[in-house]
């Protein structure tokens, strides 16, 4: 297979498909299995790029999350179950701080209950981690649609300026040095702020000008009336979407309902929106087969796992079950790192 | 092509215009070269013409300017984005995109350019401008000279009738300069596009011009470069010595020059000797520096001596700021010892750094940090535990016209290099370090520059200055290091070094080669 972009669109749905999965079951070894694909995937495909980075920060966020989830529980969780692992010494807090205990007794329920529930939102944050460093952020800006162009653009700009801001940083700071002055504190940050901040604005109006003399944000003209139209209907949209997800995290029925209007309505708002905008796309990427199986094995991995596993954790603690189908379709999941085309091989710098 | 009907413009908060009563026509097909002093108001006219002024600065501007029949009154920059492409000074801070051939694409992309349209036309610019081996490349890779040739393209690909170029060369090494300026003249004879153009470095770019537009307090000329280049001190070297030597028409470049000094070269010249320096004061033994898996520096030796300016040359990226950066203390060596004196750099801080090493950075601002020049000389009298005053009187004895209450952001180039010398030149270091110090200076700029140096070397300082200017290298330098991909390629006396090879000779050189001839006064000694 020729190296190629995989359309970052597949990415993101493959990762969501596999996040909204590790969302919907309490079974630690599902999750487990998340995460094995996951990193597989991102270490066969990763391409040699700054943000590729991106996979090893969210492990460590993710491993913090459990931690943290843990640390709660034994200090201030509630006493579940029977299976008493150790007691730590109660505190007796004041009445205004009645129904929260601190301390106690530590069961082998609360701390499975903790792992299990900090597992799925750190398997959702590694699943993220994935998407983020296997597609190109600018690239995935680029694929928006014409009507989230601008949403796009101030993105690409936030994007090409932070790393000049730490260039600025490092600059300054040396200066600083050079000066005599104390590098390290809170005068030196506040001093050298000034500086960092009045070369990274002269950055961004460079940026800004350069944009407008080279056609960016060139519209045709439309009525206000359109505008509003338009606005209106991304908003309530993206309010609909928002309610949605919550309702169908929470399993709530009419969940999919809110979630499948308030799409409609954004999507209806954002075509609007792309009337106006004149812009073509230079050399897009494509949506071939490996971009279809990407995804494909993704959403059916959330749709397998969300029909056979359950999201709820059984008192007294058992072993899992490995449901077969769910097994399957996640191991599926791990199919693009070999039957994707491998990303662009890195430039040779002179 | 661009019409100038009598313009005035002022800025928001000034109540002097920077430009007035500007009338002016520049054919199509014909490269303009506007000249002036540093803050003469270059810029102002150039983004006039692509209507960044007045609507992206603000201010006031009266009268008209038409470019290709199109009024930048009632056009927006992006409304005259396929009629005008514009380059900055800094290619970098302009870039949209990742890679050269997106940057290429942006412009089409944002005025709607069919696909099949976009793709032939890149691949057009592509060969146009020799890019195609580089159309992969993320633009953070390449060399400052293949950037600005990027740019150049980026502006091109959808066909504009006019370029706008801010200083195209300003940041680039002689190479990367003639790559750029050999690209400029081949898009004004093949492509008939008229080209506005703003340059401090005559000696490259007054040879290719039609007409030079002279900007002196506010008022502007139309004029023939012969004519433009008499009377007034922004004069490249070759033209002061046409001047000199009374020749008749004034030579604008190296070759008729040449043709007019056949008598000249068979002169007899002794060369006057330069510094030979004192005591060694700074030693930089076997060093080397990678960063990642390039080598920055590779095994250098270099000792500087007090009392002599060397000049730190090589092309973009061959290591010279790394240099500057391990004397300054500011990057320590993977291998190798660096010793001022007997410091190590990077252990010194604060006052002791200050009595051994004085440096300015490229962009001398960083170095600032209060809201007034005032503030700034206060700050350093306190620190270095001087009478009150004396920082503010170092600077006055550089430059006399700054007022101590402006923003050190606010003042010129030559200015602020001026206060960044009189705050770090307090505690009488032993070394000087400038980096590429002669950015966006003029010819009178630069004179000032350099008698500021030789004070400082008659006074036994050691002063390394890494540069791409070569004349300015000829008239103020001892010594020449050359670096060239992380080694030293040449460390010898400034006259071997400069006339040994045709990419590093000043133009008086160029013109009275063999003889080893560096500057106009040298000449004038035959």
């Amino acid at each position: 297979m020729t190296n190629r972009w995989l359309h970052p669109g597949a990415w993101w749905l493959w990762a969501l498909g596999l996040g909204a999965a590790a969302t919907r079951t309490a079974n630690p070894l599902l999750l487990g299995l998340i995460v094995a694909v996951a990193a597989l995937v991102v270490s066969s495909r990763r391409p040699q790029a700054q943000w590729a980075g991106a996979f090893a920060v969210f492990v460590r966020i993710a491993v913090l999350v459990v931690v943290i989830r843990v640390g709660f529980t034994v200090l201030f969780g509630l006493r579940v179950g029977t299976t008493d692992l150790f007691t730590l010494p109660s505190a007796t807090l004041p009445d205004w701080m009645a129904g929260v205990t601190l301390g106690g007794a530590v069961t082998a329920e609360m701390l499975a209950i903790a792992v299990i529930q900090g597992s799925q939102l750190a398997t959702l944050l590694i699943c993220v981690g994935a998407a983020n460093s296997l597609a190109s952020p600018v690239r995935l800006l680029k694929a928006l649609p014409p009507g989230l162009y601008h949403v796009g653009v101030a993105g690409v700009v936030a994007l090409s300026l932070a790393p000049r801001i730490m260039v600025n940083v490092r600059r300054v700071m040396q200066a600083r040095r050079m000066r005599g002055r104390p590098t390290r504190g809170l005068r030196a940050a506040a001093e050298s702020s000034v500086p960092v901040l009045e070369s990274s604005l002269d950055d961004a109006i460079n940026l800004a000008a350069a944009m407008d003399t080279r056609g960016y944000g060139r519209a045709t003209r439309t009525s206000p009336g359109e505008r509003a139209l338009q606005a209106g209907l991304v908003l309530a949209g993206l309010m609909g979407i928002a309610l949605g997800l919550f309702a169908v995290l929470g399993a709530s029925g009419w969940g999919w309902l809110l979630l499948a209007l308030g799409l409609a309505m954004a999507i209806t708002g954002i075509l609007v929106a792309g009337r106006r905008i004149v812009r073509t796309r230079y050399r897009p990427d494509p949506w071939g087969w490996p971009e279809t199986l990407t995804a494909a094995t993704g959403i059916s991995a959330a749709i397998a796992v969300i029909a056979v596993s359950s999201s709820t954790i059984t008192i007294p603690l058992t072993w899992p079950a490995l449901p077969p189908v769910a097994v399957a379709a996640i191991l599926a999941a791990a199919l693009p790192a070999v039957l994707t085309p491998p990303p662009p091989v890195p430039w040779r710098t002179a | 092509m661009i019409r100038f009907a009598d313009v005035t413009f002022t800025h928001a908060q000034s109540g002097r215009p920077v430009v007035s009563n500007v009338d002016l026509t520049i054919p199509e097909g014909d490269l303009a070269l506007v000249i002036g002093r540093t803050g003469s108001g270059k810029s102002t006219l150039l983004n006039m013409v692509n209507g960044l002024v007045p609507h992206f600065t603000g201010g006031t501007l009266r009268g008209e300017v038409r470019v290709n029949g199109m009024d930048t009154r009632t056009n927006a920059p992006r409304d005259l984005a396929g009629i005008v492409g514009t380059v900055g000074q800094n290619p970098r801070a302009g870039f949209t995109t990742d890679t050269v051939e997106e940057e290429l694409a942006y412009t089409m992309e944002s005025l709607g350019f069919a696909p099949d349209t976009m793709r032939r036309r890149v691949e057009e610019t592509l060969d146009l401008l020799g890019l195609a081996p580089l159309r992969h490349r993320p633009l953070d890779t390449l060399s400052g000279g293949e950037q600005q040739r990027v740019a150049i393209g980026a502006a091109l690909t959808a066909g504009p009738a006019v370029l706008v170029l801010d200083e195209p060369t300003s940041a680039l090494d002689p190479a990367g300069a003639e790559e750029v300026l050999a690209a400029i003249a081949r898009l004004v004879h093949d492509l008939a596009i008229t080209v506005l153009m703003a340059e401090h470095r005559l000696e490259r770019v007054v040879e290719f011009a039609d007409h030079v537009i002279r900007i002196e307090d506010g008022h502007c000329e139309l004029l023939d470069p012969a004519a433009a280049m008499v009377g007034h001190g922004l004069q490249p070297p070759v033209v002061r010595l046409g001047q000199a030597m009374g020749w008749e028409p004034v030579p604008l470049s190296v070759r008729s020059a040449r043709r007019q000094a056949v008598q000249l070269r068979t002169a007899t010249f002794e060369a006057p000797a330069r510094r030979t320096g004192h005591d060694g004061v700074a030693t930089v033994a076997n060093t080397t520096v990678t960063y990642g898996h390039t080598g920055a520096l590779r095994a250098v030796d270099v000792q500087l001596r007090s009392g002599q300016i060397t000049a730190l040359m090589g092309r973009n990226g061959a290591g010279k700021s790394t240099l500057i950066n391990v004397l300054a203390g500011t990057r320590a060596p993977d291998r190798g010892r660096v010793r001022v004196h007997e410091d190590d750099p990077t252990t010194l801080r604060g006052q002791a750094l200050l009595r051994r090493i004085a440096y300015v950075p490229q962009d001398p601002s960083d170095l600032f940090y209060t809201d007034s020049v005032r503030g700034e000389c206060d700050a350093t009298d306190r620190d270095t535990g001087q009478e009150p005053g004396s920082a503010l009187a170092r600077l006055r004895q550089l430059v006399d016209t700054v007022d101590p209450d402006n923003h050190p952001r606010d003042l010129s180039a030559g200015q602020q290099l001026a206060l960044a010398l009189a705050i770090q030149l307090a505690s009488a270091p032993d070394i000087v370090l400038l980096d590429e110090p002669t950015r966006g200076l003029d010819y009178p700029g630069k004179v000032a520059f350099g008698s500021w140096l030789n004070r400082l070397a008659e006074a036994g300082c050691s002063i390394l200055v890494a540069t791409h200017d070569v004349e300015l290298v000829a008239v103020i330098g001892d010594r020449v290091i050359v670096l060239a991909d992380g080694e030293v390629v040449t460390d010898a006396d400034v006259r071997t070094a400069l006339t040994s090879s045709p990419a590093f000779a000043p133009q008086v050189q160029k013109v009275l080669a063999p003889l080893p001839v560096l500057t106009v006064e040298e000449a004038c000694s035959l």
